[in-house]
């Protein structure tokens, strides 16, 4: 592991002293016919491949619609799975145009790494599951708890932080892998089990009593996941960010893959201008003027993509949360489109 | 001495030993013959019987073959169900579902010529030829694109048959490469020679892992814009460089077994190099390094799974993204025995038919 980690610097290194994209992902996207997007390969809810080997996830479908906006087709597109490690050397490298892999921004990332990154397409943040009967009903009364968790990633430190702040003690019980973090949880080896809250909805899923375990209020840090590209590239990163945004937007507007032909008669100018029947959005952005029409029509508005990556009909259950529209109390918020 | 003097006179009072047979004289002579081997026999005995029955029941009596992920969650036994309803991602990866029948095609001819190709009668000129026309229709059938059938691009490819296909074409692309570098590092040409021994040393400085580690992170970089060479390109390279550096120095050890006498025998009838390698000293010494040149192929095999490291996805990784499923997580043990079986009799395959090689050359 250690090596991987040298390696890794080193090719952060070379990428960083080495090419400087400057504006022309965009001509080598429509050059070469289809969109690369990395993506994540293993996280259910976000990106990887579904019994059949197709693609599923949020990150997933994200990228499909800015191959929708680019191409006015979803299935013009690559996915490039990788690894945590691989992430950024394949952008920089050129490998992939676009990353949709439940990267979290961070200053950091977005200076010294050189990266751009697009408007968050889910905000998710780190949370405590605990069995029902520890009677526990916030994490301020886990004092003393045995914490279950994934060794070397943000999460432990987080987790660190966050007790050492509030002046409790914790035991960590560090295991290597996700599925037998899990299994040791349920098996009680634990009181907490930490992660994001993304995650511990799936874990909540495949406890032998989903029921006798509950997820507690308290977030203890941030993560919003976005989509990256290269820095410096603006119309591309244009083209990323307000593909997202057209998705956020198309909700807003109460605009779905149903009744998106039915909306193009719609007399609110709002939703002309984001359709195309008003020109000049598309036109701003080097796309066609049909461009947000399509991504509604072939992947659908940001609501629809969440219950069917993620919402209360998968696996995970996640509520809305913080990925609600602003209207309905969360943090999903688009400029105008005009 | 008086044994040796009076041999077929038998001491009085003595009678002819007993040869007693049965079960428990079996036991007796086998399991009991000490205080130490009761003992172990005893361990031995409890500890299987703590493992195997329970492990029936898990695996058989309580087993679920067919079930959801629900019904198994609610029994206690083995969930082999993760297996069928996962088999096709399992085994082929991203290939488009509906075209599943090209790679299995595929895989079956490369089975079927690998079969073909065991049995030493059938080593002709005509079987190279049946070798490059097989991988023509294997390559024809996974790529697509002519004669009507739908290109598929080789980033879906994954599964079964790139585990498959990395292995085999690492052991056949490495085992020449191999050959040349044992020679190389035994030419008297000191610039071969040099180039040989810095090759395999350093080559076998490094694990294989950070090999694929840089063919996939750090060798495009190196590249000018926009020119990216094939992922599965890059690792197959990898695997062969990597596999050659092994199978050299193996080569090596049996170049050196061969004798003097060898040499000058092959010399003294006029051969050039060439002839006096190909026909006396290669054959002797390849021979001669069969069994470990056959672990060296096994472990090649196996360390294709490596390739999760640059997120290929191998028979391993697809067993891997399957088990990341909610519905299914959990049921690790099950599909990891799958994968292990499979690994299992690719590998006992392999051992089995160079122990009979070398029973045929009579090594």
């Amino acid at each position: 592991m250690k090596l991987l980690k040298v390696c890794a610097v080193l090719g952060i290194l070379v990428a960083l002293s080495g090419t400087a994209y400057a504006g022309q992902t965009f001509d080598n996207v429509k050059a070469k016919g289809f969109v690369q997007v990395g993506v994540n390969g293993d996280l259910f809810g976000f990106g990887k491949p579904d019994e059949k080997g197709v693609w599923r996830g949020l990150d997933v479908d994200t990228g499909r619609a800015i191959a929708a906006a680019v191409f006015g087709d979803a299935n013009k597109i690559k996915f490039i799975p990788l690894t945590a490690v691989q992430r950024f050397t394949a952008l920089q490298s050129g490998e992939i145009d676009v990353l949709c892999r439940n990267a979290t921004l961070t200053l950091g990332r977005e200076t010294e790494l050189g990266l751009d990154f697009a408007q968050v397409n889910y905000y998710d943040g780190q949370g405590f599951l605990v069995s029902k009967k520890l009677k526990v009903k916030n994490a301020k009364e886990l004092d003393g708890a045995t914490v279950c968790v994934l060794p070397g990633t943000t999460t432990e430190l987080n987790v660190a932080d966050y007790f050492r702040m509030n002046k409790m003690k914790m035991k960590p019980v560090v295991i290597e892998n996700a599925a037998e973090l899990y299994k040791a949880f349920f098996a009680g080896r634990c009181d907490v089990l930490t992660s994001d809250a993304s995650q511990l909805a799936g874990a909540r899923a495949v406890a032998p009593k989903p029921d006798d375990y509950m997820i507690l209020p308290d977030i203890i840090s941030k993560e919003p996941l976005a989509p990256a590209v290269r820095h410096g590239d603006n119309q591309w990163k244009d083209i990323v960010n307000f593909s997202v945004l057209a998705m956020i937007e198309a909700e807003d507007l109460g605009i779905s893959s149903r009744n998106v032909d039915e909306m193009l008669k719609s007399t609110n100018p709002a939703v002309q201008r984001f359709l195309g029947v008003t020109p000049g959005n598309g036109k701003a952005l080097g796309l066609d003027e049909k461009w947000a029409y399509r991504i509604v029509k072939h992947v659908g508005n940001y609501g629809e993509i969440f219950e069917r990556s993620v919402g209360r009909n998968t696996p995970l259950k996640l509520e809305r949360g913080l990925n609600a529209l602003w209207k309905n109390g969360g943090l999903m918020y688009s400029p105008p489109f005009r | 001495m008086t044994a040796a003097t009076q041999p077929t006179v038998r001491p009085a009072g003595l009678k002819a030993p007993v040869i007693r047979i049965g079960v428990v004289q079996w036991m007796r002579r086998n399991l009991f013959n000490g205080v130490f081997n009761s003992l172990l026999t005893v361990v031995v005995l409890l500890l299987l019987y703590k493992i195997v029955p329970p492990f029936v029941q898990w695996a058989f009596i309580d087993s679920f073959w067919t079930s959801t992920a629900e019904q198994c969650r609610a029994g206690g036994g083995a969930c082999w169900s993760i297996i069928p309803a996962n088999l096709r991602f399992i085994i082929f990866g991203f290939y488009p579902y509906e075209l599943h029948w090209r790679p299995f095609l595929a895989m079956l001819l490369l089975v079927g010529l690998l079969l073909y190709s065991k049995n030493r009668n059938h080593w002709r000129r005509s079987l190279l030829w049946m070798w490059i026309v097989g991988l023509v229709v294997m390559g024809t059938l996974m790529k697509g694109g002519i004669l009507g059938l739908t290109a598929v691009e080789s980033d879906q490819w994954g599964g079964l048959p790139l585990t498959l296909m990395l292995s085999v074409f690492g052991m056949v692309g490495a085992y020449p490469l191999g050959i040349l570098l044992a020679l190389g590092r035994r030419s008297k040409l000191p610039a071969i020679r040099t180039i040989s021994i810095l090759y395999i040393e350093l080559i076998r400085g490094v694990p294989l892992i950070s090999m694929l580690f840089m063919s996939a992170v750090l060798f495009p970089l190196f590249l000018p814009e926009g020119v990216t060479f094939n992922k599965i390109l890059r690792a197959q390279a990898a695997i062969i460089l990597f596999t050659a550096a092994y199978i050299a120095e193996v080569v090596r050890g049996g170049l050196q077994a061969i004798t003097r006498g060898q040499y000058e025998a092959a010399e003294s009838l006029g051969l050039d190099y060439a002839q006096k390698m190909r026909l006396v000293i290669l054959p002797q010494a390849l021979k001669i390094v069969i069994p470990p040149t056959v672990g060296i192929l096994i472990s090649a095999f196996k360390d294709t799974s490596l390739v999760v490291i640059i997120a290929l996805y191998d028979v391993l990784k697809t067993t891997k993204s399957a088990l990341a499923n909610p519905v299914w997580m959990g049921f690790s043990p099950e599909a990891y025995i799958f994968v292990g079986l499979i690994y299992f009799v690719c590998c006992y395959a392999m051992s089995n038919y160079s122990r009979r090689l070398e029973k045929e050359l009579h090594s």
